[in-house]
């Protein structure tokens, strides 16, 4: 029989306002097993934990039970009173009379007659629980970031200061991301590539940082401090180790019509590239799908003109296999297909072109070597329309836009139509806008600076149909505060398309068992207190993955993901959670329900020599659950037919003892 | 008065179908229809002229006669409010209170030639007459 001591809180009148905490501390004074029962205006304060531990020793306690708020609150702060006091903290109970009980009832009577009720359950469970020991386990001191963009790029940095080990995996064939592609960023209007290539340079140097570039992860296995995972490292036929980045086969292929992705398209690069010049790591990579010899096997003019001797033909997808402790997602972001939206003509002219289009046309290493020139005739456009929230804030059709605001458009177009009008006075400008969104240091000022300073004519409203005319495109649009519909006659047309997490990251996500929302972008274990963290424990989250935002945004999670990952690696052995599943293995059917529901990959099944009644043995197949990998979420003691499947600290017996409690009211 | 208001708004927005708190004032319907220059009041304007409650001008004015109905307005708004149908219910309001024919079926012979097509008429009737 345990010796549970019912500890009632006031909480100021929080609680003590609707229930009658003395009645309650009255009442369960009776129910079986309790010795003890006390209340206290303030049970989390130090004194109020003075008093448990006290009574802990006085009564000579084996459980206590604490009506106060709820668990996610204190229930942690009360583990640790138990535990000062010589319990096991596992013998502790919360019965939530506040946020389920005093909060929401106005009448004391039934506030009261609640409060009873929720203590009767918990005491209920105590007389069932039994002390848990968590388990430990080791910390393989090596993180892995999957994406070479600013956030992972800056994640890495920051892990391989604190002295750790890290591998970045990039499926492009240089790091870099989105933002190498950037001409200016906002508002200090800093070149993209100043700021980010001595970065990446840095990354190529740090010796405890290595690049799986033109590589992607295929498989993760294992749990937080030991996650084993298969790196593909697809084959680029250019030897890393013996290129020199020299460029002289990217100069002498014959194949010379491939859509250059880097520039969008805009212009050709030739079947072996280095992506841009301040590439790394700086070396070639041959496109399978262009190469003639690799094609045909008649060519091999790159093997001929490389001094090095670094091209091989015969290369193959490698596979490399390595342990984690710690995994952070930065896989980024893309602009959304703009072909859905017929009303602006992006597929049938040339010169509706999206924001990014417009910074490699800016560029000076864009495809007009930063001259801004129309893409169909190379003329310089005269009249330029923004159109904002193409694809965002869009709810009406989720085929066609995202629901969410993209957050960065405001500022990119702000940016775009302000180093216009500066280079080219001659130029006129409009935005067209819904509300200008410019929360950020210093970011209206910014806005307020193209508007006031270089005359950018911003004007409320959207644009319904862009349609081409001749070299014109016809603009048709709202004004709202003039109350007026115009109608522009446009040399260039550029779309601020909506963002959405890059393709990769859903398949990601089911590999690590890191959930999404509907967007998916990743979820955060907590939206305001947990930003970085995955719910999955050990994953971590970087970047635009797990939301939109801006450069200064991604760096500082970055660095924030970073100094968690630090957090986890500085670990010698780490200490989990005993609230975990736990199969009978006599009771165990071998059916597998278990395994096909729970969602973290912790159970596993092997075949098992059991001695019967009849002293033979047999063969049986059973379940087992991997301590370190369960979350204790209970999926599977639902799933399993046999009753074998049961949840330490909330086990079956234990939850219909609380129901019974409560029933038999 | 004011009690009659309320309960024409609420039929406009039952028959309708349409929930004008959607909307996110846009422009974008008023910005894409081809009828603007025709109207007094354009489709975002009706909008929130429903959602607060300002009927009687939309219900005298000529612009709900105005509208082609082409749904273009329905088919780009970006929060699907579907301005057309709030535009056609504030149109069936009038005529269903007034009893007013615009096409009678006299007026049709005079009107006709060969290259209308049967469907125009047939929804010429549903759209101007009771």
């Amino acid at each position: 029989m345990q010796r549970i001591g019912v500890f009632v809180c006031h909480c100021g009148t929080n609680i003590a306002g609707t229930v009658d905490v003395v009645a309650v501390a009255e009442a369960l004074k009776n129910e079986p097993g309790v010795v003890h029962s006390a209340e206290y205006q303030y049970m989390c304060s130090q004194a109020g934990q003075d008093l448990i531990k006290a009574a802990i020793k006085e009564h000579n306690l084996s459980g206590i039970v604490v009506c106060s708020c709820s668990p996610r609150m204190h229930e942690a702060t009360f583990r640790k009173t138990a535990a000062a006091a010589g319990l096991n903290p596992y013998m502790v109970e919360i019965a939530n009379i506040r946020e389920q009980c005093s909060w929401i009832h106005k009448d004391m009577a039934s506030g009261t007659e609640k409060a009873i009720i929720l203590g009767k359950a918990a005491i209920a469970k105590v007389n069932l629980n039994t002390p848990l020991t968590p388990g430990e386990s080791p910390v393989t001191k090596r993180a892995l970031v999957i994406g070479g963009g600013i956030a992972g790029i800056q994640t890495a940095l920051d892990i391989a200061d604190a002295g750790f080990p890290v591998d970045i995996v990039e499926t492009k064939p240089t790091i870099g991301g989105k933002m190498a592609q950037l001409d200016k960023t906002f508002p200090t209007l800093d070149c993209a590539a100043c700021i980010l290539t001595p970065k990446m340079v840095d990354v190529a140097q740090n010796e405890k940082i290595r690049i799986f570039s033109y590589s992607e992860v295929v498989d993760v296995r294992g749990f937080v401090g030991n996650f084993d995972v298969t790196i593909k490292k697809r084959a680029r036929y250019v030897k890393e180790d013996i290129c020199t980045g020299c460029g002289l086969c990217t100069e002498k292929c014959p194949q010379k019509k491939v859509p250059n992705e880097f520039n969008l398209g805009m212009d050709n690069r030739r079947a072996i590239y280095i992506p841009f010049a301040q590439a790394v790591p700086k070396v070639a990579t041959i496109d399978a799908d262009y190469c003639t010899m690799l094609k045909t096997g008649k060519c091999g003019v790159c093997a001929k003109v490389c001094t090095a001797g670094a091209i091989d033909y015969e290369a193959k997808d490698e596979f490399i296999e390595e342990k984690y402790g710690a995994v952070v997602v930065a896989t980024g972001f893309n602009p959304i297909s703009m072909d859905k939206f017929d009303e602006f003509a992006y597929n049938q002219s040339k010169d509706v072109i999206t924001s990014l289009e417009f910074e490699r046309l800016t560029n000076a290493a864009g495809p007009t070597a930063g001259k801004l020139l129309r893409p169909s005739d190379g003329e310089h456009p005269h009249t330029i329309v923004f159109v904002q929230c193409v694809g965002s804030r869009c709810e009406a059709c989720a085929e066609k836009g995202k629901e969410y605001c993209s957050k960065i458009c405001c500022m990119y177009t702000a940016k775009h139509a302000m180093l216009t009008r500066d280079k080219y006075p001659d130029t006129d400008v409009y935005v067209f806008y819904i509300d200008v969104r410019t929360p950020g240091k210093a970011f209206d000022e910014f806005y307020r600076r193209a508007v006031e300073e270089y005359g950018v004519h911003y004007i409320k409203g959207m644009v319904g149909k862009v349609s081409p005319e001749g070299n014109k495109l016809k603009v048709q649009a709202s004004d709202l505060i003039a109350g007026k519909q115009l109608h522009i006659d446009a040399d260039l047309v550029v779309l601020a398309a909506a963002i959405e997490p890059d393709k990769s990251a859903r398949g990601l996500a089911t590999m690590l068992t890191a959930s999404m929302d509907t967007n998916d972008f990743f979820t955060e274990a907590h939206p305001k207190l947990r930003p970085v963290e995955s719910p999955t424990a050990g994953v971590f989250l970087s970047g635009t993955c797990q939301g939109p935002k801006d450069i200064p945004e991604t760096v500082s999670q970055a660095g924030a993901a970073a100094s968690k990952v630090i957090g986890l690696l500085c670990k010698d052995k780490l200490t989990g959670n005993p609230c975990v599943a736990q199969s009978d293995e006599m009771m165990c059917n071998g059916c597998s329900s278990c395994e096909r529901v729970c969602p973290y990959g912790a159970i596993t099944y092997s075949d098992k020599e059991f001695r019967m009644p009849d002293r033979t043995t047999k063969i049986r197949r059973v379940a087992s659950v991997n301590p370190a990998v369960c979350q204790g979420c209970g999926a599977c003691t639902v799933a399993c037919p046999s009753g074998a499947m049961d949840l330490n600290g909330f086990k079956n017996n234990q939850i219909m003892a609380e129901v019974d409690a409560i029933c038999k009211m | 008065m004011e009690n009659k208001n309320e309960r024409r708004r609420e039929e406009i927005l039952r028959i309708s179908g349409v929930n004008p708190r959607k909307c996110m004032k846009c422009g974008k319907c008023s910005a894409t229809c081809p009828s603007y220059d025709e109207m007094e009041y354009h489709p975002h304007e009706f909008v929130y002229m429903v959602e607060s409650g300002e009927l009687a001008p939309l219900l005298e004015s000529k612009s709900i006669y105005k509208c082609l109905t082409c749904f273009a307005c329905v088919e780009r708004c970006p929060r699907g409010v579907e301005p057309a149908k709030l535009i056609e219910a504030v149109r069936l309001t009038v005529i269903r209170e007034k009893g007013a024919n615009h096409l009678k079926a006299d007026d049709i012979p005079a009107k006709l030639d060969e290259e209308i097509p049967q469907q125009l008429l047939m929804s010429a009737f549903r759209k101007y007459s009771k």
